[in-house]
């Protein structure tokens, strides 16, 4: 063995000793602090068939970076070349070590295998793997040089801004992208000294002379063991935890783990599986529209991994969920939002008694219509939907005709999770004594409260959802006009719910549809979002704004939408015609 | 006999102003200068979802807040359900949602 081993490989060994430690020290405590639900569904997936497209995704996204492809092919490829270069160094590398005879094969040979392994009785397959390995070796070179690039100019990879990185992320960083020059540098050396290199490293190596060579060997690959350590030990207290935290993080969303209303050990591996990309950034609305730094999702999971997120960042979101559906890692951002917004004491001293007073109405038969808060203020949406009901021959019943018991949404968003349950217990006992078949909602903030937050006992549905049923089934007729609308994806009905298609079908059916520049999942917020309390009027205008512009690609006549919400949004202070898709469908009925 | 009007009117109340504690108001004012903008024309009332159920008078509770007479309002903001409705009206723009938590939250801290 002592032929194979020297003094500069133990940085190496102790830090690899250090990073698995700590990572399962980590990963055990968070799964301690999963609470009593998620540990019961992990335990009864644990042994599965769900491991095998787990495993699949895993190497799709930890290893290939598919997601962050389709967003941009050269960050892609930057993300790709590090992370499948260096494994299958690592892999390549451990098979190269294993097939060389050698009386033993220490793990760290693969890793510094030309400092000791000089000749071999089958020179070409030593060949060929020095060759593959430089090929490995240049493919990660220059991912880091992409890396590098980005650094001085983002645009490179398709990024306006990027992450401003801790410190201590900087350091980590630094560490990483010095040990592939330092790999080449000490292989080069030695490939000077006993010609066992590639294509790459050999003719790197011939430049020096042998006396340099001799003379910085040893040097050389004491630096890139160092290099190797220190990143090692950084890993576990950096953003490059996301390295095998993103793994473990796909396995247990297969085996059916999810984020809960309150922080648990599940929201820690979704921290830390957070690689600070910054692809959250350039869309956030608070920074595209507002400039406000510091609040987008990559910090805020940044500050709440490291304990120390301040109310003024956690509030400071619209909940539009742009992020979410730009994140690559897929994290529950969200959910996360809204749990670091926890009210504590304040959440249980509500005062909601009157509520007790509400009788529920009989309503066999019928189908429940729940208008919400927002409807009220925008009535010509819930008078169309009576219209509509009436021309369909529906009974329905108007459940907050005059009357609204919130939903209970915004107090979740706002962390009164304990006074948005009262609401619901209420909602929910209307509900289930008045027995309707099934509930349409107008307002898309009540809608994905029903559907996500409240276990109702019948279907709920958009009525959106509800319209195109109608118009496929011919219980209604419609006539086509000449105007050209554009649809406006309301964020809790498209990201929130992936209510995209209903919409734009009943459109198609009614008008003339035109696009909007950036659609669907890439939707811009009105900015009038009830996330948010610590933006101010002008400040949502010009989301808005924004927002609007982009409606105006195709120079529609009229905005169409399925929000209250987004419709009060687009009236303030403007004057273009902006319509629910429920009342285009009103004036467009053919009177049987 | 009493005659119903629909509206109820609200009891005299004599506050002086020299003996009054402005701590919490400035305190609120710090963290949303938009609260004083009001013009107390009572629409936030008007439009409110909880006051459709229950005696619950949003712009009451911020005049009493401004006066310093805190003494239940606490109990009164707790009937709120944050829909949201009474920022959209509000003509001065004040961002009523956010100043009916801090209220609540600076009238439980000492
Ligand atoms: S939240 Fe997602 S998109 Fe944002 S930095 Fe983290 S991994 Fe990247
Ligand atoms: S939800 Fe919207 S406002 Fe909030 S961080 Fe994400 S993109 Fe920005
Ligand atoms: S609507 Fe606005 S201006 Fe009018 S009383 Fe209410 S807060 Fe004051
Ligand atoms: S947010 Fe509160 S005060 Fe404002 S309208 Fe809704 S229930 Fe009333």
């Amino acid at each position: 063995m002592s032929q194979y081993f020297s003094p500069f490989v133990l940085p190496f060994c102790a830090a690899v000793l250090v990073l698995l430690g700590i990572c399962i020290w980590k990963y055990v405590r968070w799964y301690k602090h999963f609470d009593r639900l998620q540990k019961a569904i992990f335990l009864k997936n644990l042994i599965s068939w769900k491991f095998i497209p787990a495993l699949w995704e895993a190497f799709r996204e930890g290893i290939l970076h598919v997601r962050i492809s389709r967003k941009n092919l050269v960050l892609g490829y930057m993300h790709r070349s590090i992370a499948l270069g260096w494994f299958l160094l690592i892999v390549v590398g451990a098979i190269e070590s294993h097939m060389a005879p050698t009386e033993s094969h220490p793990f760290w040979m693969g890793i510094f295998f030309r400092y000791f392994v000089h000749d071999t009785p089958s020179p070409g397959i030593s060949m060929f793997f020095a060759n593959l390995m430089d090929f490995l070796l240049l493919y990660v070179l220059s991912g880091i040089t992409l890396a590098y690039l980005k650094k001085v100019y983002s645009r490179i990879v398709g990024m306006k801004k990027v992450t401003k990185h801790v410190i201590f992320d900087q350091f980590a960083k630094f560490s990483l992208w010095a040990i592939f020059p330092l790999r080449l540098l000490s292989e080069s050396l030695s490939a000077n000294l006993y010609h066992n290199g590639g294509f790459l490293t050999q003719s790197v190596g011939d430049l020096f002379s042998s006396s340099f060579a001799s003379t910085f060997e040893l040097l050389s690959w004491t630096c890139y063991s160092f290099s190797l350590a220190i990143f090692f030990v950084a890993l576990p207290f950096s953003r490059y935890m996301h390295i095998f935290t993103e793994i473990v993080l796909i396995f247990f969303r297969h085996l059916g783990l999810k984020e809960r209303t309150a922080k648990t050990g599940f929201t820690m591996y979704e921290l830390s599986a957070c690689s600070r990309c910054g692809i959250c950034i350039d869309n956030c609305p608070l920074n595209k529209q507002l400039a406000i730094p510091n609040v987008q999702s990559v910090y805020f999971l940044r500050d709440l991994r490291y304990k120390r997120v301040k109310p003024e960042i956690a509030d400071n979101c619209l909940l539009c969920a742009r992020c979410s559906s730009d994140c690559p890692v897929n994290i529950d951002l969200m959910s996360i939002r809204q749990q670091a917004r926890h009210k504590q004491e304040l959440d249980t001293q509500h005062n909601y008694q009157y509520l007790d007073n509400i009788q529920p109405f009989n309503a066999i038969g019928r189908v429940g219509y729940f208008a919400g808060c927002m409807s009220h203020l925008t009535p010509a949406i819930p008078e169309a939907m009576v219209a509509i009901f009436e021309a369909a021959g529906q009974k329905y019943w108007y459940m907050d005709e005059d009357k609204t018991i919130c939903c209970g949404r915004p107090l979740m968003q706002q962390g009164y999770l304990n006074q948005a349950g009262e609401l619901r217990r209420k909602n929910i006992e209307m509900i289930k004594k008045s027995k309707i078949q099934f509930l349409i909602t107008s307002c898309p903030i009540c809608y994905q409260s029903f559907k996500k937050e409240y276990k109702l006992p019948v279907p709920v549905i958009h009525h959106t959802e509800y319209i195109a049923g109608l118009l496929q089934s011919g219980k209604i007729k419609v006539r086509k006009d000449d105007l050209k609308t554009v649809y406006h994806d309301p964020c809790e009905l498209g990201r929130g719910c992936n209510i995209y298609k209903e919409p734009r079908q009943i459109l198609k059916k009614t008008t003339q549809l035109v696009k909007a520049k950036s659609e669907k999942e890439d939707s811009l917020c009105c900015g009038y979002n009830l996330g948010n309390t610590l933006i101010n009027n002008e400040q949502q205008k010009k989301i808005r704004d924004a927002a609007f512009k982009n409606l105006m690609h195709k120079k529609p006549d009229v905005i169409a939408t399925a929000c209250p919400m987004c419709k009060k949004a687009f009236k303030h202070s403007m004057d273009f015609p902006i319509r629910d898709i429920a009342e285009i469908v009103k004036d467009n009925l053919i009177k049987k | 006999m009493a005659i119903s009007f629909g509206f109820t009117i609200s009891q005299t109340r004599v506050v002086n102003m020299d003996n009054c504690d402005f701590g919490k108001l400035h305190q609120l004012e710090r963290i949303t200068p938009s609260f004083k903008k009001c013009m107390n024309c009572g629409a936030c009332t008007a439009t409110c979802s909880a006051q459709q159920f229950v005696s619950f008078n949003i712009r009451k509770v911020k005049s009493l807040y401004t006066m310093g007479q805190l003494g239940g309002l606490d109990k009164e903001l707790a009937k709120c359900m944050l829909c949201g409705k009474c920022t959209l009206v509000c003509p001065r723009g004040l961002n009523l949602r956010p100043i009916i938590m801090n209220m609540r939250k600076l009238l439980t801290t000492k």
